[in-house]
């Protein structure tokens, strides 16, 4: 009898542990889906008058009431990209350092290093970049202000380095220790080691490690709005000014309720979120692939 | 919510570790009294509205003001919505604005939008026609105007700015300004970007103007406290405090004080054209 209700007691707890759990689990993809709700139901009238390509597509120009988000779907893609291109071999060279061509205790400090940046705010790297990068860029390039997508850029990649060397680690991590001790056994050096062992196995996370960074450098909001000086402009070159939607939605958030600018805000909301859900399902994809096999 | 990080937000608490001031009596109003008093909105008006705050948080620990940015038409909305105590706008409210939150406005100070360049600039003169042609992207070239030969890179603010509002109505008659320009969060920005840029051009609170940059005279006038007082540097604006309804309590006090003998001192000598 003592028995039975020590199993019940335990029982009871654990269905209430598991329906809290449950609920913060529900709350969590509530707000998601709710979100995106959110997006749809205020962009919605904005569809409704006919003019939903005109705004996904068109130029920006209030002046002719142009209020068109493609300058800055360009913009936010532009540096984006640029971002991981610049970032991609920085962190694939410092992953593998760490973890196959370095001796152990500098590495341990350089992966030390590595996380710590992951904690530094992201002010800070605007801050950097308007005293330290844009007059250099400037006086380098010769022309504009050096408020560019270029600048952007490359303080973009600092940013989004240590989101990619960390899954890298931990993508090569997963190599099984025999592989490795293989090599050794066949006197193959660390570059061998890593060029023939580590990196074709890792394939599918280093993929995977590239395409979440993108969706990150695709969120950024605060290095954008610091450095690319925000132009509302299709881009042409690389030291163009340039705007991300992230960059519009929070210079626009405090204009007038009523008017276009503000509403347009909604539009690129949402056409930030389904662009990083793809990319994110992109990588949940490959990485789920990279499993299975 | 980002824009008022970077413009970052001020307590004063440090203040207390200051020496009393001399003229205490404007400040006599505020003995006794307790709180917190949040102050949101235009960017031109911090430097007066801080050194404000510190006087009256030196003589009264009691009293807790935090003074933060985001733009005129921030700080309209959020003093409308109750998020706030006062408001501050470098533009009169629109009528809307103002029925549909039934605002009270107060004057304290009028304060001029100055076009301002890079010091290392030879070009510190324009008519209003140049001025128009610079911002609308038809003149690309300081050359063009006597200057060296440097591109021009034009800097604005976003829509939620006073000073933007201003210097479009009455500098740009409402004219274009071109896609290629930067845009930026703040006067305190404003000011950072052009003392940077040598091939710079931006407009910004008067009072604000200081030896890092060159103020440009304006079809011959130059804007300066003599020229904006007696009207005829025309691209001017009050600079507002605004409350939701009546002032009340502690915000009545502050805007009180900012009208006083001594509210306009700091208000003169933060550079503003003080209004009584």
């Amino acid at each position: 009898m003592n028995r039975s209700f020590f199993q019940q007691k335990r029982d009871r707890n654990e269905t209430a542990a598991r329906a809290l759990l449950f609920m913060s689990a529900l709350v969590c993809c509530l707000l998601v889906v709710l979100i995106l709700g959110f997006m749809v139901v205020t962009g919605l009238p904005l569809f409704g008058q006919n003019q939903a390509m005109d705004l996904l597509t068109g130029a920006w120009s209030p002046h002719n009431g142009g209020y068109g988000i493609a300058p800055m779907i360009f913009g936010t893609l532009w540096i984006s990209f640029l971002s991981v291109v610049i970032s991609f071999p920085m962190s694939l060279g410092c992953a593998a350092y760490i973890c196959v061509l370095g001796p152990h205790g500098k590495a341990t400090v350089m992966k030390r290093c590595v996380q710590m940046m992951t904690g530094i705010p992201t002010i800070i790297y605007g801050f950097v970049g308007v005293f330290l990068l844009v007059p250099l860029i400037r006086n380098t390039a010769g022309t504009g202000s050096g408020m560019c997508i270029l600048s952007a850029s490359l303080v973009l990649a600092v940013l989004i380095a240590p989101t990619m060397i960390l899954f890298f680690i931990q993508s090569f991590d997963r190599v099984p220790r025999s592989w490795l001790d293989a090599v050794d056994a066949l006197g193959g050096s660390r570059v061998q080691k890593l060029v023939y062992v580590v990196l074709p196995a890792c394939v599918k996370g280093i993929v995977t490690g590239t395409v979440l960074s993108f969706g990150r450098a695709l969120g950024d909001t605060l290095v954008a709005l610091m450095i690319a000086g925000n132009a509302i402009q299709k881009p042409d070159s690389l030291l163009d000014s340039a705007r991300t939607l992230t960059a519009h939605i929070a210079l626009v958030s405090a204009a007038d309720f009523e008017s276009m600018e503000f509403k347009s805000i909604f539009l690129c909301g949402a056409v930030l979120y389904l662009i990083t859900a793809l990319v994110i399902l992109g990588a949940r994809l490959i990485e789920r692939r990279g499993t299975h096999e | 919510m980002i824009k008022r990080a970077m413009v970052a937000t001020v307590t004063l608490c440090t203040a207390l570790l200051v020496a009393l001031p001399i003229h205490a009596n404007s400040l006599d109003r505020f003995a006794g009294l307790s709180g917190d008093l949040k102050i949101a909105g235009g960017t031109a008006h911090i430097p007066v509205v801080k050194e404000a705050a510190k006087q009256i948080m030196t003589l009264n620990p009691n009293i807790r003001i935090t003074i933060a940015g985001g733009g005129s038409g921030a700080g309209i909305k959020q003093v409308g919505e109750g998020l706030i105590d006062i408001g501050n706008s470098g533009r009169r409210p629109s009528d809307k604005e103002i029925t549909s939150y039934g605002l009270s406005l107060h004057k304290w100070a009028i304060d001029g939008v100055a076009v301002v360049v890079n010091p290392s600039n030879t070009v510190t003169a324009l008519t209003q026609g140049q001025l128009a042609q610079i911002f609308s992207g038809k003149i690309t070239n300081w050359k063009a105007l006597g200057g060296k030969d440097r591109g021009i890179n034009i800097y604005t603010r976003d829509a939620s700015s006073g000073t933007r509002s201003v210097f479009w109505k009455k500098a740009l008659k409402k004219g274009e300004i071109a896609p290629s320009a930067n845009f930026v969060v703040s006067n305190g920005a404003m000011k950072t970007a052009v003392a940077n840029d040598p091939g710079a051009i931006g407009y910004m609170s008067a009072g604000f103007v200081d030896q890092r940059l060159t103020p440009v005279a304006l079809d011959g006038v130059t804007p300066d406290a003599a020229s904006i007082r007696n009207g005829t540097y025309k691209v001017a604006r009050g600079l507002f405090s605004n409350t939701r309804g009546e002032a009340q309590g502690l915000s009545k006090q502050f805007i009180d004080f900012l009208l006083s003998d001594q509210g306009q001192a700091i208000v003169k000598e933060k550079g503003f054209i003080p209004v009584n």
